[in-house]
């Protein structure tokens, strides 16, 4: 490993006071005017007028498809595509072939992020076995293995059942984890193909009501309030699960909630050209559940940003709108979004961002060494961002391996600049940091785990 | 125009077009030679990926009435797992030179697809997609109306009229019906004020946007709206034994509440006509009654679809280039 030195001068650290910052030895060296003085000649400078310093991006909610889709995304190109988008850390969903309901699995996808070097790794262990909904996965021996498993979702599912999702809240008190639900009552979402209000009426398409989703949330905060333990809820995105989350939490309920990307920005108008990169579950809502969700995020009854990058192949996406699959990626674009939705509206300050994007989810995730203070000694996760910047998505430019992004063409805010992790820059001047061979085999391995 | 997609992509003129059109090729249906030059040369090509024999003969007759070649394509099961996609069937009728695609399917919105995807230069006739539009159903439903109930009951002439003024009441599952939708939108374009009539469970969410009334009693009404129209909807029999414990409770208490019997064919108004899309449930939505009595318009409507769709078949390829032409360009 290199032991490069970086000299991030006049950044603005959280959005705030300019000053100098040394990146050396993994960590971060200095800040202020010392920074220059240990950097040496041969520190990298990096002129960094302008641009904001964050804690590197952890996201809670990530679906690499590895293994079993690897048409759609690898480890090695989703978490590239993540470095690129800001993130230092991403949690890999359980809804992988095989899925991740074992040791086994946990620890492969775990050894392929570490080994792709990009990002670190923290893989999702199912809730329950395959996915069904039925029998508790072995969520102990996850927890334990290599993998060091924290967060537990059968995410794309929902665990439906009112007895299984009770056991789960209780098991995974005795080592700390958390369930992370994906809210959607089964029955009240048959064959739904958008969200259910006017555009689904008209357009003749089958409705996802919200009340599905918020039904869930009310039973599993009573459920989380009953065992006392704690419940993460996937991907809000109606109103009306806002306003059940920020009552749960005025009770002292011990739930954390997420919204993705897309849900801040688009809605469902957006069904009426019947193209499938706008097919997501769940489904894009109505202007007031978008405006519902930024003030929920302002207010802190939402607690984190999460992508749900959910990359598709071309043919999964090329069809009529029933025959396509849900999800759209969202890596790359991730933080651009917040920042248009969020702080060009005055609603958040870089430091919320800070919050949203990093301290919380890292802390939600129990990832330590993540999401940590810019400070001298800390490790130099960090992620340096142009808010100035605008570039325009080009979909099949970007790193991810799939094309279904819903904001392609759209102009977006803010650029991220550089990623370090742990002191070694996966991201420069906007360009990922290939090795020779097209990856970051093996770099920073010493220091994980 | 370049496809017909949706009744709401007509505008009052557009429609009134397509109707006077149609009332000419009506014209030329009474004749002997009922077949005209027209289309001579051109491919249209029938594109079901669910069964409706009624609607694909209609296409049929009208295309070969118009002199077309015609391609009956069906392509049961349009899902990647069971067989080809809609893109590749696509690709394929473009490559043997289809100038019109005529497409019913299970999905809403394919037609829109298949129209704006880049994978047919052709025309779109969206011949019934899911639970979204039946345009063509429509254009008939209200050339129909028009005959009858606009210009002295058809013995003026009804050439560049609309419907306004009149009240057309829709019955039955408007939820699941891409013929109500097709009719609310046409209807409210041609000036007719439109009462939806269901239970509760077959009223979409959001009907409110839809610019029609919406009554859960049918014989309320029969009598006091006194529509000029009545247009019962097909009821499918395994709406009432999917989840949920069905939209009604039985096919008779759907009939005791919303079924167009002699007793409600009595409480209309003597002008009032009896419409129904086909094919018909006898004894369930309507009863034979209803069916064969006088009023009913029903077996003119399938002979009005083929004017209709002739009509729609000459304005979107009359005069348009050919097919190879449109590649080239």
């Amino acid at each position: 490993m290199t032991t490069t030195k970086y000299l991030l001068r006049a950044v603005a650290p959280l959005g705030g006071e300019r000053v100098d910052v040394l990146i050396a030895d993994g960590v971060v060296a200095a800040i202020g005017a010392d920074a220059g003085t240990l950097a040496g000649s041969d520190a990298t400078v990096v002129e960094s007028a302008g641009l904001v310093l964050l804690p590197g991006l952890v996201d809670l909610h990530t679906h690499l498809r590895e293994p079993g889709r690897e048409d759609a995304e690898t480890v090695l190109s989703g978490t590239r595509a993540a470095a690129l988008g800001g993130f230092t850390a991403v949690h890999a969903m359980a809804n992988t072939t095989p899925v991740q309901d074992s040791a086994g699995v946990v620890e492969q996808v775990w050894r392929l992020g570490r080994d792709a070097g990009w990002v670190d790794v923290h893989p999702v262990g199912a809730v329950s076995v395959g996915l069904a909904g039925e029998h508790l996965a072995e969520l102990g021996a996850m927890a334990g293995s290599a993998a060091h498993v924290r967060v537990f979702s059968d995410d794309g599912k929902c665990v439906h059942d009112p007895v299984l999702m009770r056991r789960a809240l209780e098991y995974v008190k005795a080592f700390g984890g958390v369930v992370a639900q994906h809210a959607q009552e089964p029955r009240l979402t048959e064959n739904a193909q958008m969200h259910e209000g006017v555009v689904s009426g008209e357009i003749g398409l089958a409705g996802w009501p919200s009340v599905a989703e918020e039904a869930i949330i009310a039973r599993d905060v009573l459920l989380a309030e009953h065992v006392g333990s704690r419940l993460h809820v996937c991907h809000v995105s109606t109103a009306g699960s806002v306003e059940i989350v920020r009552s749960a939490k005025s009770r002292g309920i011990d739930v954390t909630a997420e919204v993705t990307p897309h849900h801040l920005a688009l809605t469902d108008e957006l069904a009426r050209g019947y193209d499938p990169v706008f097919k997501v579950n769940p489904p894009l809502r109505t202007a007031a559940d978008v405006e519902a969700v930024r003030t929920g995020l302002a207010d802190g009854t939402i607690d984190i940003v999460a992508t749900d990058h959910a990359p598709h192949p071309r043919e999964d996406k090329d069809s009529e709108w029933s025959a396509a699959a849900f999800g759209m990626t969202g890596l790359e674009t991730a933080l651009s979004v917040v920042q248009e939705a969020m702080v060009d509206t005055g609603r958040m300050t870089w430091a919320d961002v800070a919050r949203v994007l990093s301290s919380t989810p890292a802390a939600i995730g129990q990832v330590s060494d993540q999401g940590r203070p810019i400070a001298v000694g800390e490790p130099a996760n960090l992620t340096l961002v142009d808010p100035a910047a605008r570039w325009v998505v080009v979909p099949h430019e970007q790193a991810t391996a799939s094309d279904n992004s819903p904001f392609g063409g759209r102009e977006m805010h803010g650029r991220v600049v550089a990623t370090f992790l742990r002191g070694r820059a996966t991201v420069l001047d906007g360009l990922a940091q290939d090795d020779a061979d097209g990856s970051r085999r093996a770099a920073g391995r010493t220091e994980t785990h | 125009m370049k496809h017909l997609l949706s009744a709401a992509d007509l505008d009052r003129s557009e429609a009134i077009e397509i109707l006077d059109t149609a009332a000419q090729m009506a014209a030329t249906q009474s004749r002997e030679i009922k077949k005209l030059p027209t289309l001579r040369g051109r491919t249209v090509v029938n594109l079901f990926f669910e069964d409706s024999t009624r609607t694909r003969i209609s296409f049929e007759t009208a295309a070969k009435r118009l002199s077309a070649d015609v391609i009956n394509f069906s392509a049961k099961g349009s899902s990647v797992s069971k067989g080809e996609s809609l893109k590749d069937t696509a690709l394929t009728l473009q490559a043997m030179g289809a100038d019109a695609v005529v497409i019913r399917h299970q999905s809403s919105g394919a037609p829109h697809t298949l129209a704006y995807a880049g994978w047919t230069s052709g025309a779109v006739i969206n011949a019934g997609d899911g639970t979204h539009q039946h345009p063509t159903q429509a254009l008939l439903d209200a050339f129909t109306i028009r005959r009858h109930l606009v210009g002295d009951s058809g013995r003026a002439d009804v050439a560049g009229r609309d419907l306004a003024g009149l009240h057309v009441a829709i019955v039955g599952d408007v939820l699941h019906s891409r013929v109500a939708r097709s009719n609310v939108q046409l209807l409210h374009t041609l000036g007719a004020r439109v009462t939806l009539v269901a239970p509760p469970t077959l009223v979409p969410v959001g009907v409110g946007s839809w610019g029609a009334d919406v009554s859960y009693h049918l014989d309320e009404v029969l009598t006091e709206g006194r529509p000029d129209a009545v247009m019962m909807l097909r009821v499918q029999r395994e709406r009432m034994s999917m989840a949920g414990g069905g939209f009604f409770p039985s096919p008779l208490e759907y009939t005791r509440g919303y079924g167009l019997d002699a007793r409600r064919l009595a409480a209309l108004p003597d002008h009032t006509i009896v419409m129904h899309p086909g094919p018909m449930n006898r004894g369930l939505e309507i009863s034979a009654d209803a069916a064969d009595s006088p009023r009913a318009v029903i077996v003119e409507q399938v002979s009005n679809g083929v004017a209709v769709r002739m009509a729609v078949l000459y304005l979107l390829l009359a005069g348009e280039t050919t097919n190879m032409k449109a590649v080239g360009e």
